[in-house]
């Protein structure tokens, strides 16, 4: 199977592109080409993989959840443990990368927007790191739900920006912060925090966060002697999913799901799901799936989960959609949360309630699947930030 | 995008080209206000249009509210936030247009936005309502003219001008394949910034508005962090048109609960600013 994509302009099929304001037409064209002059440059991919090795802990082990299996009765389950790098989720893969080309391109400060608040700790950590001065912007409601991360960056000495317009969730705190790069863009770097955004943000993070999947199909073929049957990821703005994805998408026997946020039903208001039950438009810069209403409006939406309480997503998983090769599903904040508990009590690991999502999916899969079959979840981060909010939830005061 | 065919639509000259040339002939500068429909409710908008024009306005930008208003400062944001609670769509907005038109023939009507609430109801569709109910032009904000290729045809077949965004970021090869694009004006963004911005810096914009001309004969509106008479003559004194937006949502903002005292005091804001412009024609400046 032949997978070419973005072409030259950053398209995905008629996904991605380039919609933003004049200002930043300049330094998007700066960015891809540093890119591209680096992305194939030995010097600096053995810097990113020393990075990913020394600083961040990889490679993130494959992990044989053996209760879990027996539970769900049925395919084998493997957990991608991302949970286990450094900050604690795959975020942190694509804030190396991206503090590099921030480093290559003598920026001085960066500036990220964050949902529930993994990306922001990742950017707050590899500024810390390089030296940089580091401007996060969080919706406020996110910050009321996500204290600790919140916590944490300043700790890092990151400067965290509440948004307070629109819903005062992840997309204000993106156009947040794509008004503070079009004003501060001889300084700044913004490192985006998931494959959205207009190119070549969706080609670099994807780039950046493929070597999940890469390690995956190191691990497995080590492990079992056979690539995975099944592949399952959370999809909010979709990058864990797309790490993991794309280095099988030419092995056409394994099976993908993504699994996007149905908050308290898909046909309900109340989600996050605009690969499930939206339509396409142009949100961020990138034609992808979107949830509008008649007049183009975004809507608000809905999940337990700040990070992935998104109306759009990665132009690549529209492509991937319309194309048939990733199958997208939802799964429902009740759901979620069950699985929270399930994996937490049954093999000992708090997982973040994004990843809860995939889980939720993966334990629906594994009896279809049946035995024999072997099905790999990205645990795509650690759910230490949301004992508060299960906490709330479960009326429980800590 | 898919191919869309583009038919050929015999149109009269557009009265963008005609508004700037009468501007040239008798070397005075345009003023182009902006404000968002729909704020601060919509059943005051064609009202506030005609104010801006009994008060001097010689193309009036109307703004199209967008939930995510990405290269919009906060004063714009909230603009767009009073409209949407009114429920202001683009049909609403095109019925305005056509109601303006019942009593003004003459003024060019620019609707300025973003491109989703054009996609949602479908680029062909939008363009040929706009062009019957009397829009002249159109500037899409997130439309950079590497994806135009799937508007400006559509657009451009029923006679709507499309204007695009310069930016100092703007390299030369850029301003090239922008102009080529362009019609009606070129909207030039007086700084790297969103708009209501602080302070813009005129000299600059006058070495860059030089490097522009070298590409295009269109008229250059310079917009963003123009605020009052002082800065619309500096900015009057180099370019052929200023755009006046937050300036004058601020006051649909200060006066959203008095909402009848609006249009006087848009009218009177427009008229100081076109005084301003208007004594650089009685002293024109040595370009």
């Amino acid at each position: 199977m032949s997978y070419d994509y973005p072409d030259r302009k950053g398209h995905f099929g008629p996904y991605g592109g380039q919609f933003v304001a004049e200002t930043l037409m300049e330094p998007l064209r700066e960015l891809l080409d540093a890119y591209v002059r680096l992305k194939d440059d030995p010097a600096f991919l053995r810097e990113f993989d020393n990075d990913l090795r020394d600083y961040v802990g990889r490679p993130s082990p494959l992990y044989h959840a053996e209760r879990l299996t027996r539970k769900w009765g049925g395919a084998e389950v493997w957990l991608k443990r991302e949970d286990l790098n450094h900050t604690g989720a795959h975020k942190v893969n694509n804030t190396v990368g991206q503090a590099l080309l921030a480093k290559h391109l003598g920026k001085t400060r960066i500036i990220a927007e964050t949902g529930a608040g993994q990306h922001g700790v990742a950017s707050a950590t590899i500024a810390a790191r390089l030296g940089l001065k580091c401007v996060v912007y969080m919706g406020a409601e996110d910050v009321q739900r996500q204290s600790p991360n919140v916590y944490r960056m300043k700790l890092l000495g990151a400067e965290v920006r509440p948004v307070h317009s629109g819903t005062r969730t992840l997309k204000d705190a993106m156009n947040e912060a794509l008004r503070d790069w079009v004003t501060n863009v001889d300084d700044t770097f913004y490192v985006i925090g998931t494959v959205a955004g207009p190119h070549p943000y969706p080609l670099l993070v994807r780039d950046f966060q493929s070597v999940i999947g890469r390690e995956v199909i190191a691990q497995s073929t080590e492990r079992f002697g056979a690539l995975p049957d099944a592949l399952v990821a959370c999809v909010g703005g979709g990058s864990n999913a797309i790490g993991l994805f794309h280095p099988f998408i030419g092995h056409a026997g394994v099976a993908m799901y993504g699994v996007e946020a149905a908050g308290r039903g898909i046909d309900t208001p109340d989600h996050a799901a605009p690969l499930s039950a939206g339509k396409p438009g142009i949100l961020h810069g990138n034609r992808t799936y979107i949830m509008a209403d008649d007049n183009g409006q975004i809507l608000g939406t809905h999940s337990i989960s700040a990070g992935l309480d998104y109306p759009g997503v990665g132009p690549e998983h529209s492509w991937l959609k319309d194309s048939g090769r990733v199958t997208y599903v939802a799964a429902t904040d009740d759901e979620a949360l069950a699985s929270f508990h399930e994996l937490t009590r049954l093999e000992g690991i708090i997982p973040a309630l994004e990843s809860s999502h995939a889980l939720a999916y993966a334990r629906k899969l594994a009896p279809q699947l049946g035995a024999g079959k072997r099905l790999v979840v990205n645990l795509s981060g650690r759910g230490d930030k949301d004992i508060f909010t299960i906490a709330r939830l479960e009326g429980i005061t800590l | 995008m898919p191919a869309i065919p583009v038919r050929t639509v015999k149109v009269s000259m557009s009265r963008l080209k005609i508004r700037f040339d009468a501007l040239k002939a008798q070397g005075r500068k345009a003023l182009v206000p902006y404000i968002t429909a729909g704020d601060p409710n919509p059943d005051i908008t064609v009202e506030l249009m005609h104010a801006l024009v009994r008060g001097g306005a010689d193309v009036i930008e109307l703004g199209v509210p967008f939930s995510d208003p990405m290269a919009d400062g906060p004063t714009i944001q909230l603009a767009c936030e009073r409209a949407l609670r009114h429920g202001t769509g683009l049909w609403q907005i095109l019925d305005m247009v056509a109601e303006f038109r019942m009593r003004d023939a003459d003024t060019p009507v620019v609707l300025m936005g973003y491109l989703n609430p054009v996609e949602a109801r479908g680029v062909q569709a939008f363009a040929e309502r706009a062009r019957q109910v009397g829009v002249d032009g159109v500037l899409l904000v997130d439309l950079a003219v590497e994806e135009a290729q799937g508007y400006v045809p559509v657009l451009r077949a029923q006679g709507l001008d499309c204007i695009f965004l310069l930016a100092p970021t703007s390299p030369d090869s850029r301003i090239a394949a922008i102009a080529a694009q362009a019609s009606g004006y070129l909207y030039y963004v007086s700084l790297k910034g969103v708009t209501g911005a602080a302070t813009l810096d005129v000299a600059s914009v006058a070495t860059q508005l030089a490097m522009i001309r070298r590409h295009t004969a269109l008229p250059l509106a310079v917009g963003f962090g123009i605020r009052d008479p002082a800065s619309a003559k500096a900015v009057g004194a180099i370019a052929d048109g200023v755009v006046v937006g937050s300036a004058l949502v601020a006051e649909a903002e200060r006066l959203q609960d008095r909402p009848a005292e609006l249009p006087a005091v848009l009218q009177e804001r427009l008229a100081a600013l076109r005084e301003a412009l208007d004594s650089l024609t009685a002293q024109p400046a040595n370009l």
